[in-house]
């Protein structure tokens, strides 16, 4: 047996063939002229229609999940919003999945991908709802099932709700390797891919999305069946772009009315990602703008060379919220609805109290998930170490709140506000990270971009004018 | 003595600081990768020694010894008083809205 070169460089240098042989899909056949690619044609190369991933989901414990009015919620927005206005809040509670999340839909069909392909096992880097909703799918295939989590600071201080979330992946019967803070997790990733030879199921492969639309689908039937009108608005928690790319795509494969999509994130503006100090300063561990925003920049930053999650295609707005406010309306939930719900899933109900104050009372408004919660996942065991770890928390208003140093618990209702980011500004940045190196590209690449950023070639070109590159003629 | 074929926890350093990728932040960069993974233990050893243990997907991994029979130790945390008034700041805009509504 030849003896392989394990140094962090050597590995990081054979990535590309470790992921083709882990995925089971060429990317390179997809790549066109200078920076495009075929998204769709990607897509439908693996070959699921809506139909079969429903079906497939079914027959595991996935989908069909109630869609649940929010009464006593939307009444709490009609107090603060003008009269006539405060639209019906429904949730898709997504926690009655197997395993506890909408990430079950995701997992699925990777796994039922996994086995169909003969892999004898699956492995996931994640640290968040995925790695349990992985382990479950391999459970009931039979498959072998690793998950990779960032977990720890170079203490051995572990994040409460990853903590939970592994014991979770390990009750479900899966091995969990756990990784002090930093990206070089994908290290490790590779590595055991590389030693095993198991399918990766990424949270970005095609599989990965597409189990997703069937969600975005139900969530139209759901609303028609309960109310006899499709949404108007549709709120999805936004971190590396799966979830609101796949709810979007399901949605048009059902419907033409044109449904607002809306990108919701917990704001963690200042603490960074890859920080062995900042890691325990957060009290969420995803769906937060540390993720939301580079994946909304650069979506092939993912484990795969071209991401299917591409949330730009889809977003028509993108809004944050502050810790303070997802934790006071999953507190909310709990005592006026009677669901008790874990908080990261509640980020785009905090959204959505925001903004079903612009709407009108007979319109619809859909948050579509919920995650389970238990010790560690839970808002409580999130506040308790946040405090723990000196973070001051205290009645105000939620906007003073600085990630890191303060969680502010809106002292009255009114100071719920989703805030919005400037999406043009997002799109133009987009475009031009990915012009960056050209000095020609194609009339097909100015089409891709208008595309990714669900924009026109007019916006496009002039960026393209304004940094000096040729068009090929 | 921790017996052969215990259930443990191992933690290993993956790299060292110098080995770390660059792009780093100063703190990260100044501290190693480290793996914590759960096994058998292959041989009877002492606890903070080097050993081999099978984890559940038949690997073998090495690492020094850090626990046996890990437990899952997380809890809710210290009571969060402030979780009761937030029930009182949205029940009572309730009330006072059925009020005005009678």
């Amino acid at each position: 047996m030849i003896m392989m070169d394990n140094s962090y460089n050597a590995v990081m240098a054979r990535k590309n063939n470790i992921m083709r042989k882990s995925v089971g899909i060429d990317y390179d056949k997809y790549e066109q002229d200078y920076l495009s690619f075929d998204y769709e044609k990607m897509l439908k190369d693996c070959n699921f229609s809506l139909s079969e991933i429903k079906k497939i989901q079914l027959e595991n414990g996935v989908g069909n999940t109630p869609l649940k009015e929010c009464k006593n919620i939307t009444k709490l927005a009609r107090k603060v919003a003008k009269k006539g206005y405060g639209a019906r809040i429904f949730i898709k509670d997504e926690a009655l999945n197997d395993s506890g999340s909408f990430k079950a839909r995701r997992a699925s069909i990777s796994c039922y991908q996994a086995k169909k392909l003969g892999y004898k096992g699956v492995i996931a880097a994640t640290s968040g709802n995925y790695g349990a909703a992985v382990a479950s799918q391999a459970a009931k295939y039979g498959l072998k099932c690793i998950i990779v989590q960032e977990c720890y600071d170079s203490q051995g201080i572990g994040q409460p709700e990853i903590i939970e979330k592994a014991r979770a992946c390990e009750a479900y019967g899966a091995e969990v390797v756990q990784l002090s803070v930093g990206p070089e997790l994908f290290y490790k990733f590779l590595l055991l891919l590389e030693e095993t030879e198991y399918f990766n199921a990424s949270l970005y492969t095609p599989y990965g999305i597409m189990g997703i639309e069937s969600l975005g689908a139900e969530l139209v039937e759901d609303s028609i069946n309960l109310t006899g009108k499709e949404p108007d608005m549709v709120v999805v928690t936004n971190a590396g772009g799966g979830n609101l790319t796949g709810t979007a795509r399901g949605i048009k494969k059902v419907t033409d009315k044109n449904i607002e999509i809306v990108g919701s994130s917990v704001n963690l503006k200042g603490l960074h990602m890859a920080s062995d100090t900042d890691f325990n300063k957060k009290s969420f561990t995803t769906g937060h703008t540390g993720f939301g925003i580079p994946f909304i920049m650069n979506p092939d930053r993912s484990d795969v060379p071209r991401s299917a999650a591409r949330a730009l295609r889809y977003i028509d707005r993108y809004v944050t919220v502050n810790q303070g406010e997802v934790f006071f309306i999953t507190e909310a939930l709990a005592v006026l609805e009677g669901i008790e719900r874990g908080p990261a899933g509640n980020t785009s109900l905090a959204a959505a109290f925001s903004l079903a104050q612009e709407l009108k009372e007979d319109q619809i408004i859909v948050v579509q998930e919920t995650e389970y919660t238990s010790a560690g996942k839970h808002h409580q065991a999130q506040l308790a170490f946040a405090r723990k770890n000196g973070i001051n928390i205290y009645f105000g208003n939620p906007q003073e709140e600085i990630p890191g140093k303060s969680i502010v618990f809106p002292d009255n209702i009114r100071k719920i506000k989703a805030k919005d980011l400037n999406l043009e500004t997002i799109k133009r940045k987009y475009i031009i990270n990915h012009l960056n190196g050209y000095k020609t590209i194609s009339r097909k690449d100015i089409e891709f971009l208008a595309i990714e950023t669900n924009s026109s070639a007019k916006f496009v070109k002039e960026i393209v004018q304004k940094n000096n590159i040729k068009v090929e003629e | 003595m921790i017996k052969k074929d215990s259930w443990v926890l191992i933690e290993k350093e993956i790299l060292s600081p110098n080995e770390r990728s660059n792009n780093l932040p100063e703190e990260t960069k100044k501290v190693p990768l480290i793996m914590w993974v759960k096994g058998y233990l292959l041989n009877d050893s002492n606890l903070n020694e080097i050993v081999k243990v099978k984890t559940l997907t038949g690997r073998i991994e090495s690492g020094k010894l850090k626990q046996v029979n890990p437990a899952y130790m997380h809890t809710y945390g210290e009571f969060i008083p402030e979780l009761l008034k937030i029930d009182q700041i949205v029940k009572s805009e309730l009330k006072d809205g059925d009020d005005n509504d009678g």
